[in-house]
């Protein structure tokens, strides 16, 4: 379990320790820093061990979070509780940065009482939390509330209170994907997979009971099976397959062993439904086609073709093209067609920025690099140019196929409630060799 | 002139740790000074010589003086400009420092580099930078000569900061012929940090620096030797090694260059001391030891306390010249010399380097020099005495430093009794002195001093000063030292006073020097013991107290005294019975018991509180506690007592045939086990009675201890002077050193050899007469004794070659070990030297056999009748370790330890047996590791036939009687040769005497002739022989007749002695 919580800012300077176990004593937060964070060389493992003790981090921004423990954990689990905890720092105050940690340290010795107990992580629900740890002070509350925030964070459905009411019931749902990719020159897929999130953000009156479907490739299978020809059909092939998915503490998993049908009653305001991960089957948004060629010691010619690959009716936004430029660059020269390019120095690539770009279109950009002749012989290693974008549709496929809510006891019906569908595709690690 | 600040601020301010762990702060001190206060020559000389010295990787270091220049550029210029006298500035073509060259650009990116935020931001911001000055580079238009030394500045920077730079060298070295001191001083920076030795540039910079040697410009000049001293590579030293003594000598040189020329010289000698050759020169550099200037004195001395070392004699004129520099510094008033008084202390860093030079060479032997000197050290140690001038730690450190370096000194000439009893008195004030450094320094130097006969006393009266420093001191280093002094001091009288004090402080003393304290512990008490039950409680006690320090040796040690001194025995016996009775008694403490009841139980047997019974079963209540060595151990002492009380003898077969010993796992205890029982239950008690007998006497053997506390040490660390020592009090114990005897163990153990287990921890030897091939005439037994490695015995039996065929070798142990890889290869031809290395030891018995760069060979070695010795010490001289170091005979031997670390010596015994006469030396192959490269070497042993020698005393008319009994042809040789050396009577008394004849006075009728008899003695037989030496000093020629009852033993002592004269 762990041992100890530590937060840093960038220099190494501790903001938070919060011990929670003997074993880790004061030098804990020294050997990480000296370790990890002062490092010679950069620590790109999460995980590191420190004379038998291991250090779980990320970092956001600047600011590092570091669980310590001495004992042989989940590391998974760990890593959970600390990305559970950025939300949760977020939900509270925003942008995780040193100024905000700092001004906001009461409350975060607060919700680490709160949110981890001897080590072992607890409710960390926003929602919930925020019943109960407020930053408004003293505001006292009656003996009624006080019973009912009890009865329900100790109760079986933790994360929503009764007796909830809205004018309009309205339901947002988002599937947010983003695709990774890593492509030869040739144009061979290497590797890609898209990895997804279904966020919801929910205001419905009382206890509502929602159901989800998706076009999950083994319910429509089953669909199909049970004789409902027609709707096998329509799907066809777009049913797809997923790997492997996690669900919010809301859905019933028992259910979905068993029907794989996704069905909760959903927590109060926003929060993540599902994650998911696909790897058959990505509609790839953008084929990127490189061309280098060295003239000579002193020069480099490059042209990259852009190629979009959805209906012509989307477009693409915020697309950016990072075209990397050897270290003993010395001059370089951009013509794009479209969009906008720029030689950046300080991260040594050329960034071609294109704002809008419709489906099925292509554009290129050529540039000519002028070198400086240098003492090592150290061939350029020629990094993979990389591709941020964004796209209105979901890159593996995913549909949702319905969100039915039940609410028996109150007098609303699914038709009722207003929903709200909308997918957003970006790039995660999205490369092409040249 | 920098390596000594740091060295003499190391000495004072370093807390008593080795040096160098204060360097960094005490560098970047300096180097603010040498930036900020540039004024004196001295600092000057500092800043070459130091950036000389600093390894590439001290980035930051550098980083802080970059930064310091700008940060003190006003400063900076100024001292630049005071670089040129103010007669030259006129002439020099050095424009006055401009407004332009504060290089904002540089400061700018320095102070961006500040503010980042993050490493990342740092990446990014460096980058950018680096574009820059690429595109700047590019070649399209020219940049003017303030641009491209900004640019090579930051580029310098970045490097430094630890980002790899690939391009710029060019510019760097364009920079290099610019006319403008910055310009060219950043070149040389740039170059002399970031230029590797195998760069292409290499040419171009060194044409570079060819033309600022030869400008006249003495800055430029200056500059150009900071670059080759601080490149310092091979190239460098190939192109100007001939060039820069020139420049130094040269009599129109100005002083600031000779002071850069000097060190740079010396810099290129440590790196390549093969190409800067000695020549003429090298008697003019003694002369700039007069030199007006102090900072070129300063500068020379440094370079010629070097070159004396390697060669002292080319340089013995320098001793009388530093004796008048000193006396000059010493002698005059503070004022008299400027610049270059420190604190009130005239000169200190020269003064210092004076005295260390003259610790090089023995006392002059003029005498109004000598004089001189002692004078000077008198002034010395009165100026100790005088009150403070200024309370300032400066002043009292740079006093310090002096003083301290003349004690070396008057402890290096050791002949002064007068100068060592005030030195030792004025460290005595130091022992109580505030500073630790000063008491732990004071410390130090009364070790050695403690060594000298003529202030051993005056030491000895510190005694309880020094016992206070072992118990208050708070600084573990100087209890350290107050250790070793005590160790130092102690004799006779005072032996037992100090070792109570040092068991005492052995229960509280720091982990780390236990084992060595009670080395010391156990040496002294073995040293100076009168009494000898006296010396058995110490070494018990000592058990006691730090059982788990206690190493082998040291309980070997107590049982080869106890039972080669009848009358401790009893004594002994009835402590370690007592010693036994407390609950819980350390393993090494039952090895004892064990070993002494087994042996002398019977002595204290009378008392019914220690009867037989009780005494077994006290023994036998430890030994399931206890290893399987000390087991087997207990076990043999089970069967002793059944030899000395046969009243226990039902009982211990109880033991013996129970279970756990009988059908023990370990196959040495069942072994022991099951023989002992048989041996019990089969032999008659007469049988028992000499089987079991009473162990012999030990053989006389230094102390294995010894050697133990020397390995552990260091070889410098106990001196030979020391070893003499313990030798002679070894002798005056009456022969209590007597070491271990293969037969004596193999009575003993009536098992068969043990592997895992003697009594003794010598192994037993099957005698392998029978296995080899040819038994030959000259047995060399060798058997561990070196303390150095009871196990692993690894040998490497090779075919007998030609020479070796009438060489028995008995080695010992276990033969079917395999022979480690490294020795496979075929063993080297012996060197062609060693012939002369053979001739060399005909008439002594110690010296250095060989010695190169990496490996000293001494030998020590001592023959009695047809019997001798051989202690042969291999000393690694470099600092790295050498792996896998075998020793092979051409005969068998027993392998030394297989590393050696830097600077350690370790040692190999070898014991020989003369069988017959013979003619070849046995070859000695050594192969070892150094770094990656394998050496191999061979070597003859230097065993000739005269070192069986037995003198044979004769009156005139038998030794003629003899001489004419041996008529016939083949037993006389005869040789007429010419002297190779000066024909000293009593030099060649010395070498017939170390020949191992005796000197026959009186006898031959011509007294300038010699007559030697003596007999060589052999296993098989004994072979007379007489010698007649006859010089002739006006033709320089010899006559040498032999005669002995062999006409091989004739030939060979001929053909041996024939190059001795």
């Amino acid at each position: 379990m762990i041992g100890g919580l530590f937060i840093y800012n960038h220099k190494g300077e501790v903001l938070i320790s919060r011990v929670y176990r003997d074993d880790i004593g004061r030098n804990a937060v020294d050997a990480f820093r000296v370790n990890v964070i002062h490092a010679r060389q950069q620590v790109r493992s999460p995980v590191t061990n420190i004379a038998r003790t291991s250090f779980f981090h990320v970092k956001r921004s600047n600011i590092w979070l570091a669980a310590v423990t001495k004992q042989n954990v989940n590391a998974a689990m760990v890593f959970e509780f600390l990305y559970k905890m950025c939300d949760v720092m977020t939900a509270y105050f925003g942008k995780i940065s040193e100024e905000n940690i700092k001004n906001n340290f009461v409350l975060i010795y607060e919700l680490l009482d709160e949110i981890l107990d001897f080590g072992y992580p607890q409710n960390s629900e926003t929602g919930a939390l925020k019943t109960f740890i407020t930053q408004q002070g003293i505001k006292s509350q009656t003996k009624e509330e006080q019973s009912q925030i009890t009865s329900q964070v100790t109760g079986q459905i933790g994360w929503r209170r009764e007796g909830i009411k809205y004018r309009r019931n309205e339901l947002f749902l988002d599937v947010l994907e983003s695709v990774n990719l890593l492509m030869s020159p040739q144009g061979q897929v290497l590797s890609a997979h898209v990895s997804g999130r279904v966020v919801m953000k929910s205001y419905l009156s009382g206890m509502p009971e929602c159901k989800f479907g998706m076009n999950d490739k083994i319910v429509i299978d089953k669909q199909g099976k049970g004789g409902t020809t027609d709707d096998t059909a329509k799907s066809g092939k777009q049913s797809i397959a997923i790997d492997d998915c996690t669900f919010h503490q809301c859905v019933r998993l028992s259910k979905f062993d068993s029907e794989r049908s996704i069905s909760f009653i959903p927590p109060d305001g926003e929060y993540e439904l599902m994650r998911y991960r696909t790897t058959k089957d990505i509609i790839l948004p953008f084929r990127v086609i490189p061309l280098v060629r060295e003239v000579g010691r002193t020069k480099l010619e490059v042209k990259v073709v852009i190629k979009s690959n959805f209906k012509p009716s989307l477009l693409a936004q915020k697309i950016e093209v990072r075209i990397p430029t050897p270290l003993n660059t010395s001059g370089v020269q951009v013509i794009c067609m479209k969009g906008k390019a720029k030689y950046k120095a300080s991260e040594n690539a050329i960034v071609w920025k294109i704002k809008r770009m419709a489906g099925m279109k292509e554009s290129q950009i050529s540039a000519e690099i002028e070198l400086l002749p240098t003492n090592d012989k150290k061939k350029w290693a020629r990094p993979p140019i990389s591709m941020n974008f964004e796209v209105p549709f979901a890159p593996s496929g995913l549909k949702v196929r319905y969100l039915k809510v039940f609410e028996p006891k109150l007098n609303y019906s699914d038709h009722d409630v207003i929903k709200w569908v909308r997918y957003i595709g970006r790039s995660g690690i999205y490369e092409t060799r040249c | 002139m920098a390596g000594t600040e740091v060295q003499l601020a190391n000495r004072i301010t370093s807390n008593g740790l080795e040096a160098g762990h204060l360097g960094r702060k005490r560098q970047s001190e300096l180097s603010a000074r040498s930036v900020t206060s540039s004024v004196r020559d001295t600092d000057r000389t500092k800043t070459t010589a130091f950036s000389s010295f600093i390894p590439k990787h001290s980035r930051c270091y550098i980083i802080c003086v970059l930064y310091e220049r700008l940060k003190f550029k006003t400063k900076f210029a100024a001292s630049v400009s005071e670089f040129v006298r103010p007669e030259e500035k006129n002439s020099a073509n050095m424009p006055a420092v401009s407004k332009g060259d504060g290089m904002r650009g540089l400061a700018v990116f320095i102070s961006d580099i500040r503010n980042c935020k993050s490493k990342e931001a740092e990446i990014k911001r460096i980058n950018k930078e680096l574009a820059n000055i690429r595109s700047k580079f590019k070649g399209d238009k020219a940049l003017d000569g303030y641009s491209k030394k900004k640019y090579v500045c930051k580029l310098l920077f970045i490097f430094l900061l630890g980002h790899d730079i690939d391009f710029g060298h060019m510019e760097a070295v364009n920079l290099l012929s610019s006319n403008k001191y910055t310009e060219k001083q950043i070149g040389y920076l740039f170059i002399s940090v970031l230029v590797n030795s195998n760069s292409e540039l290499i040419r171009l910079i060194n044409n570079a620096i060819k033309n600022d040697l030869s400008s006249r410009n003495p800055t430029f000049m200056c500059l150009a030797l900071h670059c080759i001293a601080n490149v310092g590579s091979r190239e460098m030293a190939e192109a100007f090694a001939g060039e820069i003594p020139r420049i130094l000598v040269a009599g129109d040189t100005m002083d600031s260059v000779k002071q850069s020329a000097a060190l740079c010289l010396l810099r290129l000698y440590k790196t390549s001391p093969d190409l800067v050759l000695m020549g003429e020169w090298t008697s003019r550099v003694v002369h700039l030891l007069n030199d007006q200037h102090m900072g070129v004195v300063t500068a020379a001395i440094s370079l010629i306390t070097c070159l004396s070392q390697k060669n002292p004699d080319e340089f013995k004129t320098c001793v009388s010249l530093a004796v008048s520099r000193l006396s000059r510094i010493v002698s005059s008033a503070s004022t008299d010399l400027q610049d270059y008084t420190y604190y009130f202390v005239p000169a200190p860093w020269l003064s210092c380097k004076l005295l260390r030079l003259l610790q090089c060479y023995p006392p002059p032997e003029d005498g109004a020099v000598k004089g001189r000197l002692v004078e000077c050290l008198e002034t010395i140690l009165n100026k100790a005495q005088e009150p403070p001038k200024s309370k300032k730690v400066q002043h009292s450190n740079a006093k310090n430093a002096i003083l301290f370096e003349a004690i070396s000194l008057i402890i290096h000439y050791d002949s002064e009794p007068n100068l060592l009893v005030r030195a030792c008195n004025q460290l005595g004030q130091f022992l109580q002195h505030r500073e630790t450094n000063l008491r732990y320094l004071a410390l130090e130097s009364m070790c050695t001093l403690a060594s000298s006969e003529f202030s051993h006393e005056a030491v000895k009266t510190h005694i309880e000063t020094v016992i206070n420093a072992l118990k208050t001191e708070r600084d573990v280093s100087v209890r350290q030292r107050a250790a070793d002094l005590l160790y130092a001091m102690c004799d006779r009288s005072n032996a037992k006073q100090i070792v109570a004090e040092m068991l005492s402080y052995l229960e509280t003393a720091d982990y780390s020097i236990r084992e060595e304290m009670v080395l010391k512990v156990a040496i002294l008490a073995e040293k100076y013991a009168v009494d000898y039950s006296w010396y058995v409680d110490t070494i018990l006690n000592l058990i006691r107290i730090a059982g788990d320090y206690v190493s082998e040796e040291v309980w070997y040690r107590v049982i080869q005294i106890v039972i080669n001194r009848d009358d401790v025995q009893g004594y002994a016996a009835k402590t370690v019975f007592e010693a036994l009775q407390a609950p819980a008694c350390h393993e090494n403490m039952v090895k004892v018991g064990g070993y002494i009841l087994g042996e002398f139980g019977n002595l204290i047997a009378g008392d019914p509180r220690s009867s037989p019974l009780v005494q077994f079963n006290l023994l036998h209540s430890k030994f399931h506690l206890c290893s399987v060595p000390t087991r087997a151990l207990l076990l043999s002492a089970y069967i002793k007592f059944i030899n000395l009380f046969p009243e226990t003898k039902s009982t211990i077969q109880e033991v013996l045939r129970s279970d756990s010993q009988i059908r023990n796992s370990d196959v040495e205890l069942q072994q022991r086990a099951v023989e002992y029982l048989k041996l019990s239950s089969i032999a008659s008690t007469d049988v028992l009675a000499t089987v079991l007998e009473e162990m012999p006497p030990f053989p006389e053997r230094e102390s294995s201890i010894l050697a133990k506390l020397k390995k552990k040490k260091g070889p410098g660390a106990v001196s030979v002077n020391e070893l003499e020592e313990g030798k002679r009090e070894g002798e005056l114990n009456g022969g209590g050193e007597r070491g271990g005897d293969n037969s004596g163990i193999a009575a003993s153990n009536a098992s068969t050899p043990s592997p895992s287990a003697d009594l003794l921890g010598l192994r037993t030897v099957p005698p392998v007469t029978a296995a080899a091939p040819s038994a030959g005439s000259l047995l060399v037994d060798v058997f561990s004794e070196a303390g150095v490695n009871d196990d692993g015995f690894l040998r490497d039996l090779e075919p007998p070659t030609e020479s070796s065929d009438s060489l028995l070798a008995e080695g010992s142990g276990d033969s079917d070990s395999a022979p480690p890889s490294a020795v496979s290869e075929d063993p080297a031809p012996p060197l062609p030297e060693s012939n002369e290395l053979l001739n060399k030891f005909v008439c002594k018995n110690n010296g250095v056999l060989f010695e190169n760069q990496l490996l000293q060979i001494g030998i020590k070695s001592e023959y009695r009748q047809n019997l001798g010795r051989m202690y042969l010490f291999y000393g690694n001289k470099t600092s790295v370790q050498f792996v896998t170091f075998t020793t092979t005979l051409n005969v068998q031997t027993k392998t030394v330890e297989p590393l050696i670390e830097g600077g350690a010596q370790v040692q190999q015994v070898i014991n020989i047996e003369c069988l017959t006469d013979f003619l070849d030396a046995p070859l000695l192959n050594i192969k070892f590791r150094y770094g990656g490269a394998l050496q191999n070497l061979t070597l003859k042993l230097p065993v000739t036939i005269n070192k069986f020698f037995q003198p044979t005393e004769m009156a005139s008319h038998d030794f003629f009687q003899r001489w004419k009994q041996l008529s016939q042809p083949q037993q006389e040789a005869q040789k007429i040769f010419k002297a190779n050396h000066a024909m000293d009577t009593e030099v060649l008394k010395a070498k017939l005497l170390g020949l191992g004849m005796a000197l026959l006075e009186n006898v031959d009728p011509n007294p300038e002739n010699f007559v030697c008899a003596g007999v060589i003695q052999t296993k098989a037989q004994q072979v007379g022989s007489l010698l007649r030496l006859e010089p002739n000093a006006q033709a320089q020629m010899y006559r040498l007749t032999l005669r002995s009852s062999k006409d091989t033993v004739s030939q060979r002592l001929c053909e041996l002695l024939a190059e001795q004269f």
